[in-house]
């Protein structure tokens, strides 16, 4: 009896272990509350873990949509760029077209450029990095012709109000956030589109010889990209009643690394929204928790350089061990 | 046995690639119900007979007549709809995924707005499996899956498919003798319900053991299909050879000298075991066997790229202890790799710099490279072995196949070593080539080097080599020279059976 007793236990156990070596950003992540949390009497307040929501929510949201792209085993550049325009398109149209019809324009113009670029990359057959960088300078540049580079003023000021909607200490930007990567993390795990998004990434011969059609999915998932980034950069018009020409400038970069840091793989076919949580909890912790302890903004950027590098040495660490067995 | 009506007809296939006339009017057809075995010397034809099959190639003429209908069959896709399968040696299944999501890679169930039934999915992939006798559920992540059972799951899922002819390329290459039982055991499964199996091997025994008919390629034409039952080995390799001997006439004519090279019962783990040879000089050594006898691994070895487990090596007569790559250079060993792009050449670089690589420091004086003596050998060697480049800093990418294996060459012969180990020297280089590195070999011999050829081209090893060692699975099965290198010998070596003891089927 006892000894079936410890068998199922230590199944559980290795089951549990198993789970947190595929996500050990979530070791990385805990390990970063603990230590923030002894160093400085304010990391721990209600007040600032809802402020550190919050920050990290906006990557977060950018995060969604890239990880959905890099598990087809592509990239996206232009997210930055297209929360740029997104945003100045929500606060710039209201006037002429109302507050809503303003926003939904700010939301379909992420969806298009999401499309344009997945279309030109499944086409084309240029590779992601390429296109999207194309489209990084172009959008940037569509941003300043249309603000004039000025930053664009919301008129009515009322419209800032939504994004001071709580749910107890959490934001409606973290809301949206924590919803969004639970919806995309059911439809990778439970949709043919999501298994299908793993097996291109995976194998993409295996795929096109199984008839998988392989440039509708990856078209989809720009498009959610596009629309993730989209979506962030309203939740930003909101929270700053401000539309700047140079808004989201390299939050493509610090996207990646949350997406990478959380454990998806760049080359594709691996990945959850998961780790993706993970990561971008990470990387806001890490930025909070420094900022509490006052370092100069160049070690915060030193830290976190060297944080990313020592996760994927773990990652590496542990693939390789799987391998091995 | 009750002889069916073919489920699958070849009539008269024909596909040419640039050069090369790779099947010749090729005609052969499977029955539902038997296993079928297609066998051949490498370049005989069967890879792209089957290609044609899967449709991974077409044909330029002739058709293919399945179920009794001509068809045209597209792509991969196609073929396995109209329930065709091929199971390539490399696996084309996704690592991360599930076994069950591979089985049905493409067709997975679901619901009106997309949602997988992934109990649906898992309960057909368990059905699948448990038809097979498989030890493994179908949540199985399928990279933690050995080799073995990676190809259970791609019958599994010529089963769940339904196909009516399942084409085996080579699958025992990586399998486990208590593997291969378990694969065989299954083929049988499928052939007893009614399948139409092909086969394609170049292990003899396996096909005597397992086929019921047996078709003989050779220079993509057919030379027969026999009964496995009413045949031998000793028919089946005339079949295989036939071909007029000796097209090569570059054999040295040297004076063999002393030895330079002994290794005595090396071993590795992992590839080989137990192996001894020895080398003199202006010697040619042939080593064959077929892809995955350990022939590359045994060299790499000696050159102290793999580990080496057990034995000896003596140089010269002097025992060297374990060698690395730069131990093995200073003696005078030069490694010419089988690999050109990966491991031989930088082909975005010109000839110049692709010389004097591995040598930097026979050509810079306090690490500052000396362009005047990389031109010096340049020219020297593009005399020497008459490579058409239109100069020194002509990127390599840009010359043709036999051109870049010269500088492979040249590359470790301006270290002027005194044993030279070409691996698959010829590979994908046209005949005019060919022929020029043949006569280079024969000349590097007259020139008193001692020289290791592996190939897996028969004629190719029996034209230039003095001396023929022949390994098969990781071990040494068979020593020629003189009368005794004949085609027949050495594919009767390799297969595991000698030529005293016929088959009996």
């Amino acid at each position: 009896m006892t000894t079936v007793k410890t068998t199922g236990q230590s199944r559980v156990t290795d089951s549990a272990i198993t789970w947190l070596f595929r996500n050990h950003i979530w070791l990385f992540l805990c390990l970063a509350v603990m230590i923030f949390s002894i160093t400085s009497p304010y990391f721990l307040t209600v007040n600032n873990i809802s402020n550190v929501l919050t920050q990290g929510a906006f990557i977060g949201i950018l995060a969604v949509g890239m990880t959905m792209v890099m598990i087809d085993g592509e990239i996206d550049l232009s997210v930055g760029a297209t929360l740029a325009l997104s945003t100045a398109l929500a606060i710039g149209l209201q006037e002429q077209i109302g507050v809503w019809p303003a926003v939904l324009a700010g939301l379909l113009s992420g969806a298009a450029l999401g499309f344009l670029n997945g279309t030109i990359t499944a086409y084309s057959g240029i590779h992601s990095f390429i296109v999207t960088l194309g489209a990084l300078i172009g959008i940037r540049g569509l941003v300043f012709i249309y603000t004039g580079e000025d930053a664009l003023m919301v008129q009515d000021f009322s419209y800032t109000e939504y994004a001071e909607i709580y749910l107890g200490p959490v934001s409606i930007t973290a809301l949206t956030f924590f919803a969004l990567a639970l919806f995309f993390q059911w439809v990778l795990s439970s949709t043919r589109h999501g298994r299908e998004t793993f097996a291109i990434g995976d194998n993409i011969e295996a795929a096109h010889d199984a008839g998988i059609n392989i440039k509708r999915h990856k078209i989809i998932n720009f498009t959610i990209c596009g629309t993730m980034a989209a979506v962030a950069g309203i939740l930003l018009s909101m929270r700053l009643g401000t539309a700047e020409p140079n808004a989201g400038k390299v939050w493509e970069l610090w996207t990646i690394i949350a997406v990478v840091l959380g454990g998806t793989r760049l080359t594709g076919g691996f990945g959850s929204m998961w780790k993706t949580i993970g990561g971008v909890m990470t990387l806001a912790v890490l930025r909070n928790g420094l900022r509490l302890l006052n370092t100069p903004n160049y070690v915060e950027l030193m830290v976190m350089g060297t944080v990313l590098i020592l996760a994927l040495l773990l990652d590496r660490f542990l693939a390789n061990r799987t391998e091995a067995r | 046995m009750t002889t069916q009506p073919p489920i699958l007809t070849v009539n008269q296939v024909t596909k040419t690639f640039p050069g090369v006339v790779a099947l010749d009017k090729v005609s052969f057809d499977i029955r539902r119900g038997e296993v079928h075995a297609l066998v051949g010397e490498n370049g005989a034809g069967k890879s792209t007979l089957m290609k044609v099959l899967a449709g991974l190639y077409k044909a330029d003429a002739g058709e293919i007549i399945y179920k009794g209908q001509p068809v045209n069959i597209t792509s991969p896709l196609d073929a396995r709809h109209q329930g065709i399968l091929l199971i390539h040696q490399e696996l084309s299944l996704s690592p991360e995924l599930s076994v069950a999501e591979n089985i049905f890679l493409g067709a997975w169930p679901t619901n009106r707005i997309g949602i997988l039934r992934k109990s649906r999915l898992n309960k057909d992939a368990q059905a699948a499996l448990t038809a097979l006798g498989a030890d493994f559920g179908p949540n199985v992540r399928l990279g933690s899956l050995s080799i073995a059972k990676q190809q259970m799951v791609e019958i599994a899922r010529a089963n769940a498919f339904e196909a009516n002819v399942v084409i085996f390329d080579e699958p025992t290459a990586s399998l486990t003798d208590t593997e291969k039982d378990l694969l065989f055991a299954t083929i049988r499964d499928l052939r007893d319900r009614g399948v139409g199996i092909v086969y394609i091997s170049h292990k003899m025994d396996e096909i005597f053991e397992l086929t019921d008919r047996i078709t003989v390629l050779r220079d993509g034409q057919v030379q027969g299909t026999v009964q496995t039952a009413d045949t031998d080995l000793g028919q089946i390799t005339q079949m295989m050879i036939g071909r007029e001997l000796e097209k090569f006439f570059h054999r040295a004519k040297s004076t063999l000298g002393a030895e330079v090279l002994r290794v005595e019962n090396l071993a590795n783990a992992r590839h080989f075991r137990d192996v001894s040879l020895s080398v003199r000089q202006g010697e040619v050594l042939g080593l064959y066997g077929l892809v995955g006898a350990g022939r590359s691994e045994l060299v790499e070895t000696i050159f102290g790229v793999r580990s080496m487990d057990a034995g000896e090596i003596f140089w010269h007569g002097q025992p060297t202890g374990r060698l690395t790559p730069r131990k093995a250079t200073d003696l005078g060993i030069a490694l010419v790799p089988e690999n050109r792009k990966e491991q031989g050449l930088v082909l975005g670089q010109g000839g110049r710099a692709n010389i004097s690589l591995p040598h930097p420091g026979m050509f810079s004086r306090a690490t500052i490279m000396s362009i005047s003596a990389e031109l010096r050998v340049f020219e020297n060697y593009k005399n020497r072995l008459d490579i058409k480049t239109t100069g020194p800093e002509q990127v390599l990418s840009d010359l043709s196949g036999g051109n870049q294996q010269k500088f492979v060459l040249a590359k470790w012969l301006c270290a002027e070593p005194k044993l030279i180990i070409l691996d698959e020297p010829t590979r994908g280089i046209d005949i005019g080539s060919k022929s020029a590195i043949h006569e280079l070999i024969a000349g590097l011999a007259e020139n008193g080097l001692a020289v290791i050829v592996i190939s897996s081209e028969m004629p190719e090893v029996l034209g230039v080599s003095h001396r023929i060692l022949a390994m098969s699975d990781g071990r040494m099965v068979g020593e020629f020279s003189g009368d005794e290198m004949t085609e027949k010998n050495l594919i009767e070596a390799v297969s595991h059976r000698t030529p005293a003891a016929p088959i009996l089927a």
